[in-house]
Parts: C-alpha cells; sequence; structure tokens
C-alpha cells in the first residue's frame, strides 16, 4: 500500500474524479465521513482513539490543530477517497490490472489471517508450518487458475504443447501437489504441539476456503463483463457509507448487539439508498461496451478485447410502470435497461446479507481479541477489514449469474464435446440438430 | 443379484457412513471445547451438514437421473435452480450462526464453525466422490475400499512376523518391513481381485436408472478396459513366469495404480488420523466398534483414496458425461447453439466421422 501514500502525499485535500459521485458528496460534508467504524465499539464505548502510528506524516501536520476526534474523521475520509480513486483507476487500467490486484488483494487477506493465526496460538516458531500455509495457498491458485485458463485462453492452451498437457491432466496434477503438502505436514507433526499443528492447518483450510474462492469467483464474475465486478462491489461500498451517514443522522434503534454502532434507521436507509445508486450507476454503465462485454482473449493480439454486440440485458427496454408509482412518478412507461432490473436484486444482497458478513468479521475480531485485522490502512485496519462485507457478495453474484444470467459457457462445451468417443460425439450431435430443426432454427435441408 | 440393487446397498451404506463420521468428529469437538452448552450450535451443525449433502446430491440426481427428473414439472424447477437454491439454504444457517453469537462464547462458536466446516470439506465431499465412482462402476468402489483394506491387514501381518525398523514416530507399532510388504501384497491383491470382478457385467458397467422400471441397472457393452487383451510380458518376467504372453484386461493396469496409491500414499490419512488423536488426547474416535473404535478409526485410510479414484478417473479413464454436455447444451441460447452446431459438424466432417454430403 505504499502507493496509497505516494499519492496521498501528493494531493492531502482528496481528488476530484468527474465520475465519482461518492466524493462529490464526500467534500460536501465538511470532513465527515463515512466508514465502518465498529472496531472502536469493543472497547465499550471509549472515545474515538486515534488511528495508528501509520498515519503519514504530512496528514499529521496539516491535522494537528484539529482535536483527535475530527483528525481521525479526516484520516479515515481520506484513505476512504483513496481507496476509490484507487478503485476507479484499475478498473480504467483494464482487465489485467484487476485480475492481479485481486490476486494481490487475496494474497494480502490470507496473510493478514493467518497472522492471527499466529498471534492467537503462538506458534510462530513452527517453521515448517509457514511453509506449508503458502505452499497450499500456491497449490489452491494454481488449480483455480488452471480452470479459468482452461475456459477462457482455450485456443492458446491448445496451441502451445506444454500447456496442453498441463491442461488436460490439470486436475490430477492438482490434487498431486495437494497431496505432497499434505504429506508433509503430517511428517512435520512435532510431539509437543500436535494440537497447535491441527490448528494451524484447520485455520489455513479455512482462510482457503473463504478468501481464495471468493476471489476466482470475483474474477469469474469479471469475465462475464466488467459490470459484473464493478456494480456489486459498488453497491457494497455505498451501503457501507450510506448506512453509515444515516446512522449518524438518524440513528437511533441498534441493530445488533455485536456491532452497537450499527442501527435500524442506518440499515433501512442505506438499503434504499444502495438500490437508488444500484440503479443509477448500473444505467451509466450499461451505455459503454467496455463494460457489459464479456472479456475475451484475441488470440492474434495476444491480448484481451472486450467488445461485442451487447446482449438483450443491455439495451433499452420500454417497460410499463406499475399503477402504484405512476401518480408518483408521473410517467407511463420509462426506458431501462434489463440489467437495471437485476441491478436491484444485487444491491438488495449487498444491503441485507452483506453487513452479516461484516458482523461475521466483528464477532471474530471480538473472538480473538484484536482490534483491526492488520494496520494497512490508516484508519480503516486491514485489508480484510474493507472486505470483509464482499465476501458473500462474490459468492452471490457468480451464484445469480450461473442461475438466472448466462448458461454454460459455450466454448467450455465444445472443449468437453472434443474428448468424447466418436460415437457419442455423434449422438449429441444428432441429438442437437434434431433440437435445432425443431426449433426451426435449422432448415432440414440446410447445409449450415 | 437383481433383488435390492446393490447399487441402491451401497448409497444408503455410504450415507449412514458419512453422518456418523461426521457425528463422531464433531462430537469430539463438544468435548474437546467443552460446548455442550451452545444448543443453537448443534442444531446448526445439522442443518449445513443437510445443506452440503443437499447441494451434492442436487448435483448428482441432476446427472444421472436425468429422465427421471425431466418428467416431473416441480424437480425440474429444483434442478434448474439448484445452486441458487443451494446457497440460499447455506445463507440462512450462515446468519443464523452470525445471529447467534454470544457476548460470553465467541471463541467457541467460531471454533466449532470452523470445526464444522473442515469437518464437512473431509467427510461429506469425500462420500460423494466415492458415490460418483460408484456409479462409474460398482469395480471402482470395490476395488479401492478393498485395497486399503488389505492394504492395512497385511502391513500388520508382515509388521507382525517381520516388523523391525519403525516408520514413523506418530505411529510406533507401524514398521517399514509391514510397510513394504503391505504394499507387494496388496498389487498382487488388488491385481486378482480385479481379475474376478472385470469379468462380470454387474460390476464393471456404469450404473444407470432405467425409468421404465424405476430400478438401476448395470448393464452395458462392457467397455475395452474390461475386455481381455493379450500383452507380451517384459523379457525381465518371462524368464521369471516363463510364459510370453499373458491375457489380462488393461483394468488390471489400472489396479496397480489404486492399489499403489492406497499402499503408499493412503497410511497417510492413517497417520493423519493418528495425530489428530494425539492432539486432542483421544484413544479412539468413538466406541462403536469393539476393540476397533469407532467408524472414523476404520475410515482414516479411506479419505484420500476417494479423492485419487475419483480424480484419476476424470483425468485418465472417462470424459465428461455426455448427456451432461447434451442437457447443457440444449440450456444454452438458441444462437449459441446454432454457432456451437456449426462448430461441431466441421470437426466431425474433418474427423471423417460425418460424410460432408449428407443432409438433414
Amino acid at each position: 500500500m505504499t502507493e496509497l501514500r505516494q499519492r496521498l502525499g501528493r494531493e492531502p485535500g482528496g481528488t476530484r474524479e468527474p465520475e465519482e459521485k461518492e466524493s462529490e458528496s464526500e467534500n460536501k460534508l465538511d470532513g465527515e465521513t463515512a466508514s465502518d467504524s465498529e472496531s472502536k465499539s469493543e472497547f465499550g464505548g471509549s472515545p474515538p482513539v486515534p488511528t495508528s502510528d501509520d498515519t503519514p506524516e504530512v496528514l499529521n501536520r496539516a491535522l494537528s490543530n484539529l482535536s483527535s476526534r475530527w483528525k481521525n474523521w479526516w484520516v479515515r475520509g481520506i484513505l476512504t477517497l483513496a481507496m476509490i480513486t484507487f478503485f476507479f483507476i484499475i478498473i480504467y487500467l483494464g482487465p489485467m490490472v484487476l485480475m492481479t490486484i485481486v490476486m494481490c488483494v487475496q494474497i494480502k487477506c490470507f496473510h493478514e489471517i493467518i497472522t492471527i493465526g499466529y498471534n492467537v496460538y503462538h506458534s510462530y516458531d513452527l517453521p515448517w508450518f509457514r511453509t506449508l500455509s503458502w505452499y497450499f495457498l500456491l497449490c489452491v491458485n494454481y488449480f483455480f487458475y488452471g480452470e479459468t485458463v482452461t475456459d477462457y485462453f482455450f485456443t492458446l492452451v491448445q496451441r502451445e504443447e506444454p500447456l496442453r498437457i498441463l491442461s488436460k491432466y490439470h486436475r490430477f496434477i492438482s490434487f498431486a501437489l495437494y497431496l505432497t503438502g499434505f504429506c508433509m505436514f503430517v511428517l512435520s507433526l512435532v510431539k509437543k504441539h500436535y494440537r497447535l499443528q491441527f490448528y494451524m492447518f484447520g485455520w489455513t483450510h479455512v482462510t482457503l476456503l473463504i478468501v481464495v474462492t471468493q476471489s476466482h469467483l470475483i474474477i469469474h464474475n469479471l469475465f462475464e463483463g466488467m459490470i459484473w465486478f464493478i456494480v456489486p462491489i459498488s453497491c457494497v461500498i455505498c451501503n457501507d457509507i450510506m448506512a453509515y451517514m444515516f446512522g449518524f443522522f438518524f440513528g437511533r434503534t441498534p441493530l445488533i448487539k455485536l456491532s452497537p454502532k450499527k442501527t435500524w434507521e442506518g440499515f433501512i436507509g442505506g438499503f434504499f439508498a444502495t438500490v437508488l445508486f444500484g440503479l443509477l450507476l448500473s444505467y451509466v454503465m450499461s451505455g459503454y461496451r467496455c463494460f457489459t462485454c464479456p472479456v475475451e482473449f484475441n488470440n492474434d493480439t495476444n491480448s484481451f478485447t472486450v467488445d461485442c454486440e451487447p446482449s438483450e440485458l443491455f439495451q433499452l427496454q420500454e417497460y410499463n410502470i406499475p399503477l402504484v408509482l405512476q401518480s408518483v412518478v408521473g410517467w407511463k412507461t420509462v426506458r431501462m435497461y434489463p440489467f437495471q432490473i437485476h441491478s436491484i436484486a444485487l444491491s438488495t444482497f449487498a444491503s441485507l446479507i452483506g453487513p452479516f458478513g461484516g458482523f461475521f468479521a466483528s464477532g471474530f475480531k471480538r473472538a480473538f481479541k484484536i482490534k483491526d485485522f492488520a494496520n494497512t490502512i490508516p484508519g480503516h485496519g486491514g485489508i480484510m477489514d474493507r472486505f470483509d462485507c464482499q465476501y458473500l457478495m462474490a459468492t452471490f453474484v457468480n451464484v445469480y449469474i450461473a442461475s438466472f444470467i448466462r448458461g454454460p459457457n459455450p466454448s467450455k462445451l465444445i472443449q468437453q464435446f472434443l474428448t468424447l468417443r466418436p460415437d457419442q460425439q455423434l449422438h449429441i450431435f444428432n441429438t442437437l440438430k434434431a433440437h435445432l430443426v425443431d426449433k426451426g432454427m435449422l432448415g432440414s435441408l440446410e447445409d449450415a | 443379484w437383481g433383488g435390492l440393487d446393490g447399487a441402491l446397498v451401497f448409497l444408503g451404506l455410504v450415507l449412514s457412513i458419512q453422518v456418523k463420521c461426521y457425528h463422531e468428529i464433531i462430537t469430539i469437538g463438544y468435548r474437546v471445547y467443552h460446548s455442550y452448552d451452545l444448543p443453537w450450535f448443534r442444531s446448526l451443525s445439522w442443518y449445513f451438514l443437510l445443506c452440503v449433502n443437499y447441494f451434492f446430491y442436487g448435483e448428482t440426481v441432476a446427472d444421472y437421473f436425468a429422465t427421471f427428473v425431466q418428467r416431473r414439472e416441480q424437480l425440474q424447477f429444483l434442478i434448474r435452480y439448484h445452486r441458487f437454491i443451494s446457497f440460499a439454504l447455506y445463507l440462512t444457517g450462515f446468519c443464523m450462526f452470525v445471529l447467534s453469537l454470544v457476548k460470553k462464547h465467541y471463541r467457541l462458536q467460531f471454533y466449532m464453525f470452523a470445526w464444522t466446516h473442515v469437518t464437512l470439506l473431509i467427510t461429506v465431499t469425500q462420500s460423494h466422490l466415492v458415490i460418483q465412482n460408484l456409479f462409474e462402476g460398482m469395480i471402482w468402489f470395490l476395488v479401492p475400499i478393498s485395497s486399503v483394506i488389505c492394504n492395512d491387514i497385511t502391513a500388520y501381518i508382515f509388521g507382525f512376523f517381520f516388523g523391525r525398523t519403525p516408520l514413523i514416530k506418530l505411529s510406533p507399532k507401524k514398521t517399514w518391513e509391514g510397510f513394504i510388504g503391505g504394499f507387494f501384497s496388496t498389487v498382487v491383491f488388488g491385481f486378482i481381485f480385479s481379475y474376478f470382478l472385470a469379468q462380470h457385467q454387474y460390476f464393471v458397467c456404469p450404473v444407470e436408472y432405467n425409468s421404465e422400471t424405476n430400478r438401476f441397472v448395470t448393464e452395458c457393452e462392457p467397455s475395452e478396459l474390461f475386455q481381455m487383451k493379450k500383452y507380451s510380458v517384459p523379457p525381465l518376467l518371462q524368464a521369471v513366469l516363463g510364459w510370453e504372453t499373458v491375457n489380462m484386461y488393461p483394468f488390471q493396469m489400472h489396479s496397480i495404480a489404486l492399489s499403489t496409491f492406497a499402499s503408499l500414499i493412503g497410511p497417510f490419512g492413517g497417520f493423519f488420523a493418528s495425530g489428530f488423536k494425539r492432539a486432542f488426547k483421544i484413544k479412539d474416535f468413538a466406541d462403536t466398534i469393539p476393540g476397533h473404535g469407532g467408524i472414523m478409526d476404520r475410515f482414516d485410510c479411506q479419505y484420500l483414496m476417494a479423492t485419487f479414484v475419483h480424480v484419476y478417473i476424470t483425468s485418465f479413464i472417462r470424459g465428461p458425461n455426455p448427456s451432461k454436455l447434451l442437457k447443457q447444451l440444449l440450456i444454452l441460447q438458441p444462437e449459441q447453439q446454432l454457432s456451437v452446431y456449426k462448430t461441431l459438424k466441421s470437426h466431425l466432417v474433418e474427423k471423417g466421422i460425418l460424410q460432408p454430403s449428407l443432409r438433414g
């Protein structure tokens, strides 16, 4: 995160991204910020403590006049803006950079959680185990990236001989790698430390399950179209911010004992605000091909292309407004993208279920008596603190896409087809042909 | 052999064993953490078990009972949105867990949550892989399990008679002599056992569900794996055996791979379980079987075997499931179907499987 600090050094007052709705509303609020401050509640309502020593010198000097409470808000606000800017910049840089960033975030989150495990169990001096944790991370990533690469880079893989073999026996190779790690773990069991070692083994696996699986689902969503990456993440961020603001202004009834600072007013206000935000953001994004088209790998140019005929989801359609709303809004019909309807589902999930990921992380921090996952981001804690609500979102979007939006991946099907026996291929071909003729897509005399 | 289909019996057996293993491990967790009095959590553990099983069985049912499912409307809906429904069920459990967090017991509850998930990962995933292997053909279920059992027994016998050099500190009773002796005996056993099983269609054919008779059938044209072939005996062995060629089933070669894994890597599952028992200071997983401990004690070496066989089958034996492929093709958008059709056609013509002059 050193790049964030450099950026901070240059522009302490925040940024001026034109498209950034959040930053405009930020600037309006006189230094009040919107970030999750539930970690503060650990200390039984003591006054907000100034952030850790990581606060850069620049900020310290600039804010030295303010009281510690305002200073804290400023730091959090600036960091929020910096993170949001960073988010926009990497979107601009394209899919390859996004994938790399997702990978880095994943590794950092994994590292943070494993380090907490070491702290909890005082198991620094199991040297084998640190190596094994990283090894397992490598194995699982290898497995997932291999599956992704095979699916999306199919033609590239077929051309290169070594890649072809790696992809054909991918599962076997991944399993063999994992087994090696497993056997090493068994061989590394030391008499006095059995329990510790099993705990760390379990801890590693659960972390892998949470962090690595989610990050790969995010990448799958990304390949479906950048809009499926940007809208969910933005909705979660927006919900965080909006719930905080509504809670700040109108908050009265506590929501859940785990996070005393959350209120029902914030929750509900955040919900409506996020749905609205999702609708608007989807409207703006659906107009651009670079966001709505699936990311594809072009063999000739050896780069990613995002160019296609937009699917039905991203073509304006007339919708009749239900009579109830007609009187309110005054229109009879409205032109919308079908995707905006889906965005309502995504925003709803982000607002209603997403916070449970946050509560889970809060419970976890209380259970293990830690204030933050790490001190990476001044005022915000670690990377995990920022991403705790995103967990379930990535999985939800992936399941949503698989269930309601796209069917199976045609190139993957072709790839599977080619490995079948000839008689099976013929059988499938004839069935497909009969189906197409049935649907009238193929004339019976046509030789397509 | 018809009667109460062997496949159905095995299915029921695998499920019962899975539930019992899960129960044993979870109970150990309760004892270790003295967390009997988190009543919510017992319900949640069983609920998660149900969810994960629902997810896996749904995937299996959709694949293998395709015709059965097609006829029933309600099942169609459940199948089409299966992943979404499973995810929703799991989320409900997750939210219930978060809502059930009680102030003084946070750490305990998180431990039990993680314990449950790791146990699910180990026992439930493996049991479903066992069932997938079973559907491939009962021989893929019987030979691996028997090889592991044989290895257990022969390693013990060799260790008993010839054991001298300890193998690993974790299990002081295991010896290198037992390990190596067990390895060779298991390979020979697997080889011979496969020979006998490969002759019967009942064991060799993929298990299919016949929608007319509403029963499982195991009838088919045996694949190449289960047809006798002549192999030339390598010159080294010719001198020993005195034969120049031998009639074998190709499957027997695969059985060597399976037995090797069962003898060399399978024991690591056993060491893992021994380490686990020592770590948590328990003698056995449970007292279900007199003299042997719990079900888990008997199945600890089987863990990795099921996964290995499954990965082995998908990598080296069969390709994808044709009916599953067809089902997915039919879900595609019409334009996608057309483009796939064209690609397939050009491929088939190229390979000479389809005559280009054929129309309609």
